[in-house]
């Protein structure tokens, strides 16, 4: 498969922005500068990347708890993201939902969320309006290894094979569900199996190698956009740190992490790739990486900087119009 | 006495209370932790720690871990219940009753009296409940006041350690279904409670502070800050009766009425918004059955008509403050 150097410099770039959003993020969680409870992407950047470069602004994304890298690939504003999670006003959320509550309408994204398998049903129903309106939009919704287990996943997955909508499901198994492997929660020794079973096909895809996540996205989503109804992508990756930002992790293995970061990394596979074959020169990614650097920098300058809300806006965006 | 935390009291009731008897077990996400894992099975024991232990002390079968399927855990928790067993089941958040409402409402809170009195289910379950860490909307809310509502269920809300594990022996105790909000800001609190095992009756208010200027009722973690708020006022000469119900169903409505008959003034705090809510429900007891001792306007001090935000200083706005507490206690002796 020959992808455009645009596509690749640009897959590039979205990846190593989750990578240093995220990892800031996690600096400046440890300093207490970001409230609330945060889940991190990194390591499983490619997931995200390889599904959201096929989709447009008018394609819908419905995220998760861990939601930043999804909504960063879908071209979320990253400064207005880094405001969010600071609470401030200027957030993409005005500071009211922080890192769970991440969303961007204009550019598709219809929300992180912080209730687990809260997703995939919405985004049947986005899928469901691109059907009833003609048109060739299609829906993703993201799921970890441990939303699978929930009823309203099952629900949504067939749901949208009754209604043939086209709906994409992306399970990114990271291997645990907070603190539980998938080996004890998946009662099934293959969950890629038990999705199909469902009644639509699922494309599995290294979640290290943005190239094979790129592949397998890309035919699920051609799938339903030609309105052969839903779709899967199953991406195995490791999460490179806890649950949350705290968590001591006692559910490791010996040398796990260390493996993760040294051996399943996204970033060192694309340049290795692209050292391979000469499609994108180090010269070039190394001044992606430090543009990205600044822009993380101007990010955390302007969230630090943002104007706080102030109590009266508690009340606000409750309705848009309530009569009183 | 020994000094233990709001967590450490609810962990010592749930251990001696399995130790005591076999059909009591507890059932959810992560009560054991690092299941299938390279960990060690049982080094979370909950998100919040409450079951730590009980893993390595009663094994697999009595602290049982499962997937993230909150419907599935509380039907899994009513079905053993009417099969005699006593689940003590997990929802960490009590924001997810959203996704398993369904079984606890119109399953496990209605099976007695749909089957005519003819079965028991003596499940509990427990939930953290309430605001204060920038959680936001769906990591923040207290559903108590919901879940009050709904009649053939139990409703306790404890409001420091001690009460805590009494309450918590009771639920277990209890022939009925429990649901038992554990307000997560006070999970870290402490205050004397005994080793030694001891029950806290259903429907028996606490009453934390006497006083004779105005009776101020709270729940779970308003109490601290109603007490915060008398304490300031008795500076002033103002004095009050403060009462913790620690269960919103059955609820202490005799303690009340008698206190407001004496003050002739009614102040309810809660954290949650105010619509069918705890304070309107207080208020609207004492107005149906103190009227004529009120000499003043019933106060409720609540959060707003609006979700739980999540920036610290929204959050801060939106829950009832010492302040307000105190602003509305001035306002009914005006
Ligand atoms: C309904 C519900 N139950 C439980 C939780 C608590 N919780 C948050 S994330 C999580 C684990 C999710 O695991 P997975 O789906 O594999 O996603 P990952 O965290 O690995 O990205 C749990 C149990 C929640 N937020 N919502
Ligand atoms: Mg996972």
């Amino acid at each position: 498969m020959s992808i455009p150097k645009e596509t690749l410099l640009r897959a590039y770039r979205q990846m190593k922005t989750i990578r240093e959003f995220e990892e800031r993020a996690h600096a400046e969680i440890m300093n207490g500068q970001i409230p609330g409870f945060t889940h991190l992407y990194t390591g499983q950047e490619a997931n995200a990347v390889g599904v959201c470069e096929h989709l447009t602004d008018a394609d819908a994304i419905v995220s998760t708890h861990r939601g930043h890298g999804h909504c960063i690939a879908k071209g979320a504003d990253v400064v207005g993201m880094m405001k969010e999670l600071w609470g401030s006003a200027e957030g993409l959320c005005k500071g009211k939902g922080g890192s769970m509550h991440v969303a961007d309408f204009d550019r598709g994204i219809l929300g992180a969320n912080g209730i687990v398998a809260g997703g995939p049903p919405i985004s049947v129903g986005a899928a469901l309006a691109a059907k009833i309106r003609g048109n060739t939009q299609v829906a993703v919704s993201f799921s970890g290894d441990g939303s699978v287990n929930q009823g309203t996943c099952f629900e949504a997955m067939n749901m949208a094979v009754v209604l043939q909508v086209p709906a994409i499901f992306v399970i990114e198994n990271n291997y645990y569900s907070e603190h539980t492997n998938i080996r004890y929660a998946v009662g099934c020794d293959d969950l890629k199996a038990r999705t199909e079973a469902f009644g639509f096909p699922v494309f599995v895809a290294d979640g290290a190698d943005f190239f094979a996540v790129y592949e397998a996205a890309g035919k699920a989503i051609a799938h339903a956009r030609a309105g052969k109804g839903p779709a899967g992508v199953f991406a195995e990756q490791g999460r490179y740190h806890g649950h949350f930002v705290g968590d001591p992790q006692y559910y490791r293995g010996e040398g796990e992490l260390e493996d993760l970061r040294e051996n399943h990394d996204c970033l060192k596979n694309f340049r290795a790739r692209m050292a391979q074959t000469g499609e994108v020169s180090d010269a070039e990614l190394d001044a992606i990486d430090g543009e990205v650097m600044s822009l993380i920098e101007r990010a955390v300058t302007e969230a630090r900087a943002a104007p706080r809300p102030s109590a009266d806006q508690v009340e606000q965006d409750v309705y848009i119009n309530y009569g009183t | 006495m020994p000094v233990k935390t709001m967590r450490d009291a609810i962990n010592e009731a749930l251990h001696q209370a399995m130790a005591a008897d076999d059909s009591v077990f507890v059932i959810g996400e992560d009560v054991a932790g690092c299941m299938g894992s390279s960990g060690k099975p049982g080094s979370v024991g909950g998100v919040f720690g409450v079951t730590s232990g009980l893993y390595d002390k009663f094994g697999p079968l009595r602290c049982v871990d499962t997937p993230i399927s909150e419907s599935a855990i509380v039907g899994a928790a009513a079905g053993a219940a009417l099969m005699g067993m006593r689940p003590v089941a997990e929802i960490m958040f009590a924001d997810f009753i959203g996704v398993c409402m369904d079984q606890i409402v119109n399953q496990m809170g209605k099976f007695r009296y749909m089957f005519g009195g003819k079965t028991t289910c003596p499940a509990v379950i427990r939930f953290a409940s309430g605001g204060g860490f920038s959680a936001a909307g769906q990591h923040s809310q207290s559903m108590y006041q919901v879940m009050t509502a709904f009649p053939g269920l139990k409703v306790v809300i404890p409001a420091n350690a001690y009460d805590a594990k009494g309450l918590m022996l009771q639920a277990i105790a209890e022939d009925d279904p429990v649901l038992f909000f554990e307000p997560k800001a006070l999970y870290q609190t402490s205050c004397d409670v005994p080793d030694e095992m001891y029950t806290i009756p259903f429907g028996q208010a606490a009453i934390v502070r006497e006083g004779d200027d105005c009776t101020v009722v709270a729940f779970g973690q308003m109490v601290n800050r109603a007490a915060a708020a008398i304490d300031a006022l008795a500076e002033e000469g103002i004095t009050c009766d403060l009462i913790d119900p620690r269960t919103s169903s059955p609820l202490d409505t005799a303690t009340i009425l008698e206190s407001v008959a004496a003050t002739g003034r009614l102040v309810v705090v809660d954290e949650s918004p105010p619509r069918c809510g705890l304070t309107a429900d207080i208020a609207a007891l004492a107005a149906d059955r103190a009227f004529h001792s009120l000499k003043g306007p019933i106060k409720q001090v609540c959060a707003p008509h609006s979700p739980t935000p999540f920036a610290p200083e929204l959050e801060a706005a939106y829950l009832p403050s010492v302040e307000k507490i105190i602003a509305a206690i001035r306002a009914t002796l005006s």
